[in-house]
Parts: C-alpha cells; sequence; structure tokens
C-alpha cells in the first residue's frame, strides 16, 4: 500500500491545536495529497487534553492514527507530548512546546507533573525539537498570539512541503491584520 | 471545487447543493456542526428547536410545506424525537426529509452508547450510512431523492468519526428542485385508527419496494479482490476495514443499511470462501445476515462495544498483538476536562455540596460537576432528569416516612428542553422539590448556541426572550428567586430558604457563561502570601486558576482568572484580593 504519514498535533482544550491542524491540512492538500483529519470536540473542549489525527498520503482510509505509528508529534505542552508518547513510531520526530500547563490534580495538590518531560522524551524519541514558543512569540514576532504558528514553523522543517505552500495556507487562514505577524512567527519557528 | 470537509459540515453542504431550504435541530455533540454550517446560507431557513422531538414536528411540518428539509441530532435526541418519528413513518412526507442522528460510540460526548441502526427496522424508515466526508454530502441529495419518490423520512446514520473526521469533498452548485405543493390529505397525514390502519399497509408494501432499491442503490456496492475472505461492513468501519486489509480481500460496503439488499448479500456471499461482518457497536448487519441462513464471522471477535479502531481488527481478526506501552518512570498525570475559571456553575456545587445536599444532575457542562473537589452530583441521566428525579425522590421520602429533599439540578438550555414538564408535574402532584436553574445565558456545552431563553435566533435575530423565572410562576411555582451565580452568600441563604419551603421552589442562578463573548472583564485576583496561611480552603472550589505549588503555596494565574471572586469569598482569612486592590472577603 502506498505511504501514509502520520501526524499528531496534541495539547490542552483552548490552546488552538485544531486551528494549526486546519493550516497543516490545508497545506498538505494544496500539496495535492489525499489527506484525513480527526479530532473530538464537545466534552473534552474543557481544559482537558486534547488530540488531532492528521494522515496523508497517495489515498488515506482510516482517519485514526494507530499506536506506534506517528511520523510526527506536534506537541503544544510537555506533559502531553508523555502521553501521546506509545503513539511515536520508533524513528519518529517529537517537536514538542517547551511549557507546562498544570492539570487539575496536580492544581488541586493530588498528583505531581512530571517537570522532567523533556529528559524522558529526549531518551525515548529518535528526534526530539524543543522550542519555548510563548517565549519566540513574544521576543521574536512581538505578538504572543503567534505561538501555533511559531510551533507550525518548527513542525514544517520536519516536513518535505515547499515554503511558499505553507506561506499561502497561513495568509487564508489567520485574521488579515496578522498576516504579516504569523508569517514572521512561521519563519521564527523553523529556526529550531 | 474540492473543500475539506467534516462529516457535519458536508452533510450541510450536500443540504445546501440539494436544495434544502429548511432546517431544525437541538444542539447536541457529535451533531452540533450541522445546523451551525447551514446557518449562514441565506437560501435556508435554520433554527435551534425547542428539542429534538419539537425539531422533528417542525421539519416535518415544513416538509408538509414544500421544503426539502434536513433535521439533525445525537444519538439520543432520537429517543426524545422517536414520537413523531415513528408515526411520521406513516404518514410520509412531502419535500424530502432526511434526519440525521449522530451517534457517539465510546462516549466521548454522552451519556449513553446506542446504536441507532436499530431505530430504521424499528420505525420501519430507510437508513443511508455514509462512510465519509464525501459520501455525506451525496447521500444528502440521495436521501432527499429517497424520501420524495418513497414518501418516506429517511434517517441517516452517522457516528463521532464520521461526523468530525475531515476529509476532500469534491463540491457542486445549489440546484433549485421545485416546490412540491401541499394539498390537504386527512387519511394519509391524520394518523387516527381508522386512517393508521390504512397507513400500516402503506408502510409494509412501501419497504418491499425499498428492499428491491437497496438492491440497485449505486453506494451499495462490491469491490471484487481475492476471494478467500469476504468482508461486509458499513459506515467508517469500512475504512478501518481497508485499512488493515487494503485489496487483498473482497469487499460488499453498504450505504443503504436498511432494509438491506439481500441478493447482493447473498451473491457476494455464495463467491467467497470466508466472511467478516465488521461493524462497530450491535451485531446489526450480522443478525439479519445471519438470518439469511448465511454463516459469518461477527461479534464472537469482533467487540460490541466501544468505537472500533484498525488496530483491534488487526489484534481480533489477524492475531497482531499490539505492542505493550514501555511504561515510563513519571507520572502520566490524566488532565480530565474541568468547570473553566471564572465557570458560574462552581458556586452553585460549592454550596450544594457545603450543605451536603442529595443532588439530581442533568445533561450539560454541570455534569463536570460530579468530578472532584466539587463531586456535587448525585445523577446524571438525561435531559430535564434533574426534576422529575428529585420530585420522584421527595415524593417517595414523605410517603415512606421521612422528608428528604432532592435538589434537581439544571441549566437553562436544558430547563427549556425538558424541564419544563416535569415542573408542572411537580406542580401539579403537590411536590415540594428544589430546582436549581443554572441560567449561563447559552447552551454552552456544545459551543455557545442560542435557546428560547437568550433573545435571539439561531439566525442571530432579536426574540421574545422567555424568562424562566416567569415560566415558573405562570406554573404555580410560589417560591420563586433569582440570584447571582458569584454572591456566594446570597447562593447559600437562597438555597436554604428553598429547601425550607413547603411546597414546590425553584431557584434561578443568573450568569453568564465565562467563555460567552461579549461579557463584561472582570480584574483578575491575587493571593496575598504573608496573609495567606496555605489552609487551602479556596482549592476546594476547584477553580483552574488556582495553582497550588509544591511547597504548598497557592497562587492565582491572572491570565486565566476571569476576577469571579468565588476564591476571595471563600477564603477564611481575607487573602483573596483584586489585584492592586482592596481586599474583599
Amino acid at each position: 500500500m502506498a505511504k501514509v504519514t502520520n501526524v499528531l498535533l496534541v495539547g490542552v482544550g483552548g490552546q488552538g491545536t485544531i486551528l494549526a491542524a486546519r493550516i497543516l491540512s490545508g497545506v498538505l492538500q494544496e500539496a495535492g495529497y489525499d489527506v484525513k483529519m480527526s479530532e473530538v470536540h464537545g466534552m473534552s473542549q474543557r481544559g482537558g487534553s486534547v488530540v488531532t489525527f492528521v494522515r496523508y498520503g497517495e489515498k488515506v482510509y482510516s482517519p485514526l492514527v494507530e499506536k506506534g505509528t506517528a511520523d510526527i508529534i506536534l506537541s503544544f505542552e510537555k506533559l502531553e507530548a508523555l502521553r501521546w508518547l506509545p503513539y511515536l513510531k520508533p524513528d519518529g520526530t517529537i517537536v514538542v512546546n517547551d511549557l507546562a500547563l498544570l492539570p487539575a490534580p496536580v492544581l488541586l495538590g493530588k498528583a505531581e507533573y512530571p517537570y522532567n518531560a523533556l529528559d524522558i522524551l529526549r531518551e525515548k524519541a529518535k528526534e526530539l525539537i524543543t522550542l519555548d514558543a510563548s517565549k519566540v512569540a513574544a521576543e521574536e514576532v512581538g505578538n504572543i498570539r503567534t505561538q501555533n504558528v511559531v510551533l507550525l514553523g518548527a513542525l514544517a522543517k520536519h516536513m518535505d512541503i515547499e515554503e511558499e505552500i505553507w506561506q499561502k495556507i497561513i495568509r487564508e487562514n489567520v485574521p488579515p491584520k496578522t498576516i504579516e505577524a504569523n508569517l514572521k512567527a512561521f519563519a521564527a519557528g523553523g529556526q529550531y | 471545487m474540492k473543500l475539506f470537509l467534516s462529516g457535519d459540515e458536508a452533510i450541510a453542504r450536500g443540504a445546501y447543493e440539494y436544495g434544502a431550504t429548511f432546517a431544525a435541530a437541538y444542539p447536541g455533540t457529535p451533531s452540533t456542526e450541522i445546523i451551525e454550517n447551514l446557518i449562514p446560507y441565506k437560501e435556508v431557513y435554520a433554527e435551534w428547536s425547542t428539542n429534538e422531538k419539537v425539531a422533528l414536528e417542525v421539519g416535518l411540518g415544513a416538509s408538509l410545506a414544500g421544503s426539502r428539509v434536513v433535521v439533525a441530532m445525537k444519538h439520543v435526541g432520537v429517543n426524545v424525537a422517536a414520537d413523531p418519528l415513528f408515526t411520521a413513518a406513516y404518514t410520509g412526507v412531502n419535500g424530502g426529509l432526511v434526519l440525521v442522528s449522530a451517534d457517539d460510540p465510546t462516549m466521548h460526548s454522552s451519556q449513553n452508547e446506542q446504536d441507532n441502526r436499530n431505530v430504521a427496522p424499528f420505525a420501519k424508515i430507510p437508513m443511508l450510512e455514509p462512510a465519509d466526508s464525501q459520501e455525506a454530502k451525496d447521500l444528502v441529495g440521495e436521501g432527499f431523492k429517497i424520501s420524495e419518490e418513497f414518501d418516506t423520512p429517511v434517517l441517516m446514520r452517522i457516528t463521532t468519526r464520521i461526523a468530525h473526521g475531515k476529509g476532500l469533498v469534491e463540491c457542486q452548485k445549489r440546484q433549485e428542485p421545485p416546490r412540491r405543493e401541499y394539498k390537504k390529505n386527512s387519511p394519509k397525514y391524520c394518523m387516527v385508527p381508522a386512517f393508521a390502519r390504512q397507513r400500516r399497509l402503506v408502510v409494509e408494501e412501501r419497504t418491499a419496494r425499498l428492499k428491491e432499491f437497496s438492491e440497485t442503490f449505486p453506494y451499495n456496492r462490491i469491490e471484487w479482490g481475492p476471494k478467500d475472505v469476504g468482508i461486509i461492513t458499513s459506515g467508517i468501519s469500512y475504512q478501518y476495514a481497508k485499512e488493515v486489509f487494503g485489496d487483498e480481500v473482497s469487499y460488499l460496503k453498504l450505504a443503504f443499511t436498511w432494509p438491506l439488499p439481500e441478493k447482493m448479500i447473498r451473491e457476494f456471499a455464495s463467491k467467497v470462501k470466508k466472511i467478516y461482518v465488521i461493524e462497530e457497536l450491535d451485531p446489526y448487519l450480522e443478525t439479519q445476515i445471519r438470518a439469511l441462513g448465511i454463516e459469518v464471522i461477527g461479534k464472537e471477535v469482533i467487540p460490541n462495544m466501544f468505537e472500533l479502531s484498525a488496530e483491534i481488527l488487526r489484534e481480533k481478526i489477524l492475531g497482531e498483538k499490539v505492542a505493550e506501552e514501555e511504561k515510563l518512570d513519571v507520572p502520566v498525570t490524566p488532565r480530565p476536562p474541568v468547570l473553566c475559571a471564572g465557570c458560574p456553575h462552581r458556586p452553585i456545587f460549592h454550596v450544594v455540596k457545603k450543605l451536603g445536599l442529595t443532588a439530581m444532575g442533568d445533561i450539560g457542562c454541570y455534569g463536570l460537576g460530579v468530578a472532584p473537589p466539587l463531586e456535587a452530583v448525585d445523577t446524571t441521566v438525561c435531559m430535564g432528569a434533574s426534576i422529575g428525579m428529585s420530585h420522584g425522590f421527595q415524593k417517595a421520602s414523605a410517603w415512606l416516612g421521612d422528608n428528604k429533599k432532592a435538589v434537581g439540578i439544571i441549566g437553562d438550555s436544558t430547563f427549556f428542553h425538558g424541564g419544563m414538564t416535569g415542573l408542572a408535574d411537580m406542580v401539579f402532584n403537590k411536590g415540594a422539590g428544589v430546582v436549581l436553574v443554572l441560567d449561563n445565558r447559552t447552551t454552552a456545552m456544545t459551543g455557545h448556541q442560542p435557546h428560547p431563553g437568550t433573545g435571539i435566533t439561531a439566525k442571530g435575530e432579536a426574540t421574545e426572550e422567555i424568562k424562566i423565572e416567569d415560566v415558573a410562576r405562570s406554573m404555580g411555582v410560589k417560591d420563586v428567586a433569582v440570584v447571582d451565580s458569584y454572591d456566594l452568600e446570597a447562593v447559600e441563604k437562597a438555597i436554604r430558604h428553598a429547601l425550607d419551603f413547603d411546597g414546590p421552589s425553584v431557584v434561578v442562578f443568573r450568569r453568564a457563561c465565562a467563555l460567552l463573548k461579549g461579557q463584561e472583564k472582570l480584574p483578575p485576583l491575587e493571593i496575598d502570601q504573608e496573609t495567606c496561611t496555605k489552609c487551602h480552603s479556596c482549592l476546594r472550589i476547584g477553580c483552574p486558576a488556582l495553582v497550588h505549588h509544591p511547597d504548598k503555596s497557592v497562587t492565582i494565574d491572572v491570565n486565566a482568572c476571569t476576577g469571579c471572586t468565588v476564591c476571595a469569598q471563600v477564603c477564611p482569612f481575607d487573602a483573596i484580593a483584586k489585584v492592586g486592590g482592596e481586599v474583599r472577603g
């Protein structure tokens, strides 16, 4: 069967993983691939753990990524990267935002947060890219709300798709006033 | 033109392209986006109905008036709409009527996991099951045609992965089918017993014709490959089967799944050596295929609950063991959904827990009141159940000699959906229940749809705002109060008063959902670390803006804090104040 590439976008409800997944899917469609994207919303959006599966290739059937088959995991938060780690294939890549969002049980003092998540990820993943997207967005772009696109910039470096396509789809998907900032964010993310 | 659409978006697009002029629904995951995506089309009237039963009745009326109609709901909504549905099967339609049931295997956002394919044979209406977004769009058009040609409502059954999964869809321009004229026809539309008995015969004759139609329906198709193994499947299960078996087997892929194409199934079965029926949830296809005398492998290997996946098929059919997950030597702490920072439901749950009340809950965000640390809700059953159950609990307790009260906790949209009849029952039957209505001015859980109490329609027009307290008073409730949810003292006082009142009480707690756009922004709070004794009283309200640090200190995340002040009100040491402002206790 023709190869299908699997990407997971994971994070916390409200972080904007869905917009990022929409841009990624638009890019893949523009590049001529068959694309499927699957997410679950509803109950999970209230600050819960969220995952969006994106699969692309010549022909895609199942919308779901199977465990141990993800080529890339883009994580908007450290603990979420650990949670979805079982989906990564042995030679897969993780791009992770160096951000800790504490889940309710930790806020309540009933559980611990794995602050050493990046060390564990470094051990387990063949390739690990870490960046502090909010810092990049604030300091290099000057717009904290471009964090998603900073992360997409870092992801794009590990996917074989022309930069022009990314730029075109970003233009089409962000508010007109923020196009320049988002393109800058995309380029900044690509430095990691 | 190819668009990247979810199944829900594709159904909306299909309704638009195939000339729908009318849509009605009550929001419910995973069906909500169907109507949301129809609202912007100026050619289509769309409404959020009060509940699913009303939505279907409104849709049936619109069909009689000559519209092509889509009515959408989640699986449990079909239970609510079952009454009109089972008789609409007798009356038939005028303009094409497609009822979408969005089922939720694994219960990502639902209270049960029913397989609504069973509704089709039960109600005796034809059923379509799309397997991806393209089919979801196409089958709306087919559904309208079938509905009009066979004079019947058509059930389109989708599941979460179809509804929320996106794929590429070839789109076309809108068609404008001629409006179908309404003609009075009492023997067809008045289901009094004498006429209903005549229509019962019509339904049976229609089913026989639909059975023949199913044999020729182009979306029921055989994909021949090697014939050692044949797979009979439908809906999302087809995608999982293709993912695992590719071109190594033969497929009978069904999209018209009631009535089934028996000849096609027999023909397929006669040409393959071994047959697997691959379907999610109930053995719906399997039971009917076995009844034809065909030997198949089905639920003895494939689970009858929760979502199916390619992984499950690999394990159960190919015997490929899924690799054990490597154990990490750090805690992968769960991240359950929580009530948002500033959620106006929180103070009510806090008081309900504090008073140790038995609380019958309902369906909505306030289902999260079940979770720690609030743990305030005793039951969650269905839309509106809080009121009926609290009445029953109170009545039975009184009858049996003690006088235990249970409070009913219900949201504003849910009150209109299924709460009003329960309240009338409580008043009528001399109950003394306490109904707490959490009025957050929207249908929050499903993404902020308006409802009869919001004063705005689906299309964004201003309309009459029905006030819950007025409804309660007009039903004869003598003890009615309206309280600001953020005022903890007033909340407790109102609940205590209602508990003491000899008769039914309704307390409306009014404060907009913290995520609702256009609300006044309040300044965030901070904790004075000098005054704070680390008693952790504030943590008991379970607000995600409160951060508990390893050294036991607590701070407030100013970016998350909405300034609701509920934590400040529970703090016994007046340690919490507005940033740079006065302490309030």
